[in-house]
């Protein structure tokens, strides 16, 4: 459904010192520099595969997303999706596509969201039948009610990001690029869109990339990511595979019937977190059922739970390796760190 | 999306785009109102004109001549300019891009979506002048009156073209606000809105005869005044129409050229 080979998008910045000085300087003498916002990235997305595009703030996830969605012209590389070249915006293809910023609005701001769905009916050239009948499951999925019928400036963030969708999804789009959908919103909204991506998804078998600062988001919907930092590809796999790559511990959290000491829990595994009556520790994989088992057989234990380290702590242990992320990408592993080399 | 599809989707896009128009009723009315500048040249023309006419005109044709002015402003202004150079730099403009709709047709679509409203404050102002000055500051010749309607249609597209255009430089620039605020002084000075070009000295009209700003108002509002036969009014509409082509044209090759540089700022 989606090819990208190459892809390249690169800026060219004005680049200027603060300063009166400076700021007269450059009106008669302009520096600038290039800024590699995507640098040479490639990856396949089957139809129907949810996907989440990782990366810390300006890796060049969002500018990928607009360049598949055809809003920006890519420098270098080629990008298909569904056969189309995005940057000719052909209409047959922007009939197949839709790009959710949650930073963004397409809502009319001064009028009800119902205005903005019948305008995009007509733009879609949706077939009436098909547009009540899309509106309706929609209503129910998103549990609009009379929402669509009040100004859409006068509606909460979370209500408004309803709307959102259901004005992106009139045309029932085949590939679904979300950048930071959830943005903003509370746990229980976050929670509502996320249920509501997977079943669109589900349903109609859309294709769906999803850029998220909220690992959550990630880990609930996509069983695949792409990682990106500085423009170059990371990891290309399976978000378990990720996880345990990175970070090949298990977090086991203990609670205690009285208190244990710090020094004898250091003999389980590396101490994260020590409380009088609680403590967590990280335990090699390997390791896990031996320590639990010796755990609960010398300690006072009253709960024990063993889990994933937390997804926000393994991307972060992968961008801060920094150095060089020159190299091919290569699926299921860090693209600069070859297999095994994460062994303890 | 085809012209087709254009075509069944505008009763839409003005539908929607006339409820968002007149979403602020009262915003609305006074923006209308602001466009004021012809009234206050009206009280000045009249004023100077008391000792004697200056050339043609003497108090009841500035009346005319400025009411007429106001009018065709309300019927063939566009604003398009400020909603693109905004988006551009809000990075927005991507909403409109990810529909199947050429952007310049929805600009276009929003800008006629206002006229309703101008039509409804254009209607009084016009009753007044004709109660005013009477019938005969306007032309009696059907011939005129429709070159006049084909001439206010071209003010319309030409603004309208004009707008786009400068609008679609902000993808090069970033902001194109100073060359709009450029070409609004030669509108207000050379298109008749502030002066009858007919008061130019003959050089000076020569040379404006061949620019574009007479063609965005001062040609109706001469052709609703009565100022030209229709032999004249016919080659100065064959003028105004090669300058909408030329808009057209640098519209479109800005838009193309521009897209590709389009940074989509923002989220």
């Amino acid at each position: 459904m989606i090819r990208v080979r190459g892809l390249s998008k690169h800026y060219r910045v004005h680049e200027r010192p603060p300063g009166v000085s400076a700021a007269f300087r450059s009106l008669f003498h302009r520096t600038y520099k290039t800024v590699a916002a995507v640098d040479g990235i490639d990856f396949d997305i089957a139809a129907g595969e949810r996907v989440g595009f990782l990366g810390p703030n300006g890796a060049g996830k969002t500018t990928t997303l607009k360049v598949l969605a055809g809003l920006l012209h890519p420098t270098a590389g080629e990008a298909r999706v569904d056969g189309h070249e995005p940057r000719k915006r052909e209409d047959a293809f922007l009939k197949k596509i839709m790009l959710v910023l949650g930073q963004k609005q397409q809502l009319l701001w001064d009028l009800p969201p119902s205005e903005t769905f019948e305008l995009n009916r007509a733009i879609y050239e949706v077939p009436r039948a098909q547009y009540d009948a899309t509106m309706r499951e929609l209503g129910e999925l998103l549990e609009l009610g009379d929402l669509v019928n009040k100004p859409a400036r006068t509606l909460s963030l979370g209500e408004r990001m309803k709307c959102e969708l259901a004005a992106a999804l009139v045309h029932r789009p085949r590939v679904l690029f979300l950048d930071e959908p959830t943005i903003g919103l509370d746990v229980s909204m976050q929670a509502a869109v996320r249920d509501f991506v997977r079943r669109y998804n589900e349903r109609f078998e859309a294709t769906l990339i999803l850029t998220s600062h909220y690992m959550e988001d990630v880990q609930r919907l996509c069983p695949r990511v792409i990682v990106i930092d500085k423009g170059k590809l990371v990891y290309d796999g399976a978000l378990d595979d990720l996880v345990t790559q990175i970070r090949p511990d298990k977090r086991v959290k203990l609670r205690f019937a009285r208190p244990v000491d710090a020094v004898e829990l250091a003999t389980y595994g590396r101490v994260v977190a020590s409380d009088p009556g609680e403590s967590v520790l990280d335990v090699h994989k390997d390791a896990v059922n031996r320590v639990v088992t010796q755990a609960l057989a010398q300690l006072p234990v009253t709960d024990l739970t063993v889990e994933n380290p937390p997804l926000e702590e393994v991307m972060s242990e992968l961008f801060s390796r920094g150095g060089d992320r020159g190299g091919s990408p290569a699926a299921g592993r860090p693209v600069d760190d070859p297999p095994g080399d994460k062994a303890p | 999306m085809s012209l087709r599809g254009t075509v069944r989707a505008f009763p839409t896009l003005l539908r929607v785009g006339f409820a968002d128009a007149v979403a602020y009723r009262a915003e609305m009315l006074v923006w209308v109102l602001a466009t004021t500048m012809p009234l206050v040249m009206l009280a000045l023309w009249v004023a100077v004109a008391q000792g004697a006419p200056i050339g043609r005109y003497g108090e009841p044709q500035f009346v005319a001549y400025f009411l007429a002015t106001f009018v065709v402003r309300q019927l063939t202004g566009s604003w398009s300019f400020y909603e693109m150079n905004f988006e551009v730099r809000a990075g927005t403009l991507a909403m409109r891009l990810l529909r199947p709709i050429h952007p310049l047709w929805a600009y276009a679509a929003e800008s006629l979506a206002a006229m309703p409203m101008r039509v409804l404050v254009s209607i009084p102002v016009a009753a007044i002048a004709l109660a005013v000055v009477g019938r005969d500051v306007v032309t009696h010749d059907p011939v005129l009156w429709a070159l006049w309607l084909a001439s206010l249609v071209g003010a319309w597209l030409l603004t309208l073209f004009v707008n786009l255009a400068i609008g679609c430089l902000s993808l090069f620039i970033e902001s194109s606000m100073k060359l709009m605020d450029l070409w609004l002084v030669f509108f207000f000075v050379l298109g008749g809105y502030l002066v009858p070009v007919d008061l130019f000295p003959p050089g000076v009209r020569a040379v404006v005869d061949w620019l574009p700003f007479r063609y965005q108002i001062g040609l109706p509002v001469e052709l609703m005044t009565g100022l030209h036969g229709p032999a004249h009014a016919l080659s100065l509409l064959a003028r105004q129409w090669m300058w909408i082509a030329i808009a057209l044209g640098a519209t479109s090759m800005t838009w193309r050229l521009g897209l590709r540089r389009f940074a989509a700022y923002g989220g």
